[in-house]
């Protein structure tokens, strides 16, 4: 009952945070309600059993990279409405119908393609017991190649970023 | 055992990229498209955390990590990319930034 009730809230939270998101002009408003709608996913996590996720979609998500937007908003005095002219004609209409057209399309498959049977080799206790733990096991097992691949993806990234935002090298 | 099944969470992260690709072909400013990108990116997370709970396995949460991390590698390189074109041209307006139209 209480799960219901958290979920329900949760998830009127986000859809109505990312609808906000979606139809203010000024970019300010439109991250602030981003990181509501990022906060609502971080407590779904939550829910799901995920909370080392959840741990870090604040942070990193509601956190750093949300605070760098807020920054290169104000940077380029981008809050202003600058949408004034419209090239496109139409182009909202367009928009709403080919969601529209998206939403029949992937609704349809949820329709016929339902979900099979649980198929992992975790028991529910184990998988609830410490999260943290068995992510971090997990990421340094399994998945060592991987992450020392994501951190050089990572720093390529960090060097990409300082060569196209400097004026001059 | 569990009050809200996989279909509230599957139908929940749609709808959630729904609002993401509305954002992405109705708004002009580069910004808010790209905040609409992470939205997108959110919901698939949202996904694949769901089936991770719901088929008893981690690898799901794992998948997650690794798609933050590149989310946030993407953030910073696009938004260095954003700044370096308002420098050239002053706008973030993506109806103005036509310069390799043919």
């Amino acid at each position: 009952m209480l799960e219901t009730v958290a979920f329900y809230a949760l998830a009127a939270t986000a859809v109505g945070a990312a609808l906000l998101m979606i139809s203010r002009r000024n970019a300010v408003y439109s991250a602030v309600f981003l990181v509501i709608c990022l906060c609502a996913v971080a407590g779904l996590y939550v829910m799901l059993n995920a909370q080392f996720l959840a741990a870090v979609q604040v942070i990193v998500y509601a956190g750093a990279i949300m605070v760098l937007f807020l920054f290169v908003i104000m940077l380029l005095r981008a809050d202003s409405p600058a949408e004034g002219l419209e090239t496109l004609s139409f182009q909202r209409i367009f928009g709403f119908v080919f969601t529209v057209i998206l939403l029949f399309q992937v609704g349809a498959f949820m329709k016929t393609a339902a979900p099979g049977a649980p198929a992992g080799g975790m028991s529910q206790e184990a998988l609830a017991a410490s999260n943290t733990e068995m992510v971090g096991e997990l990421l340094f097992t399994r998945y060592l190649y991987t992450f020392e691949l994501v951190s050089i993806l990572l720093l390529g990234a960090i060097v990409g970023a300082v060569v196209l935002a400097k004026r001059k090298l | 055992m569990n009050a809200v099944g996989l279909n509230s969470y599957l139908f929940l992260a749609f709808v959630l990229f729904l609002v993401g690709v509305m954002g992405v072909l109705t708004r002009r400013n580069a910004l808010i498209i790209f905040m609409s990108v992470e939205l997108m990116l959110n919901a698939v997370n949202l996904t694949l955390v769901a089936f991770a709970r719901f088929l008893h396995s981690l690898d799901g949460q794992i998948f997650v990590f690794f798609v933050m991390t590149v989310a946030a590698a993407e953030v910073a390189v696009g938004l260095a990319i954003i700044i370096g074109i308002y420098r050239r041209s002053e706008t973030v307006n993506v109806d103005e930034i036509n310069l390799m139209k043919w």
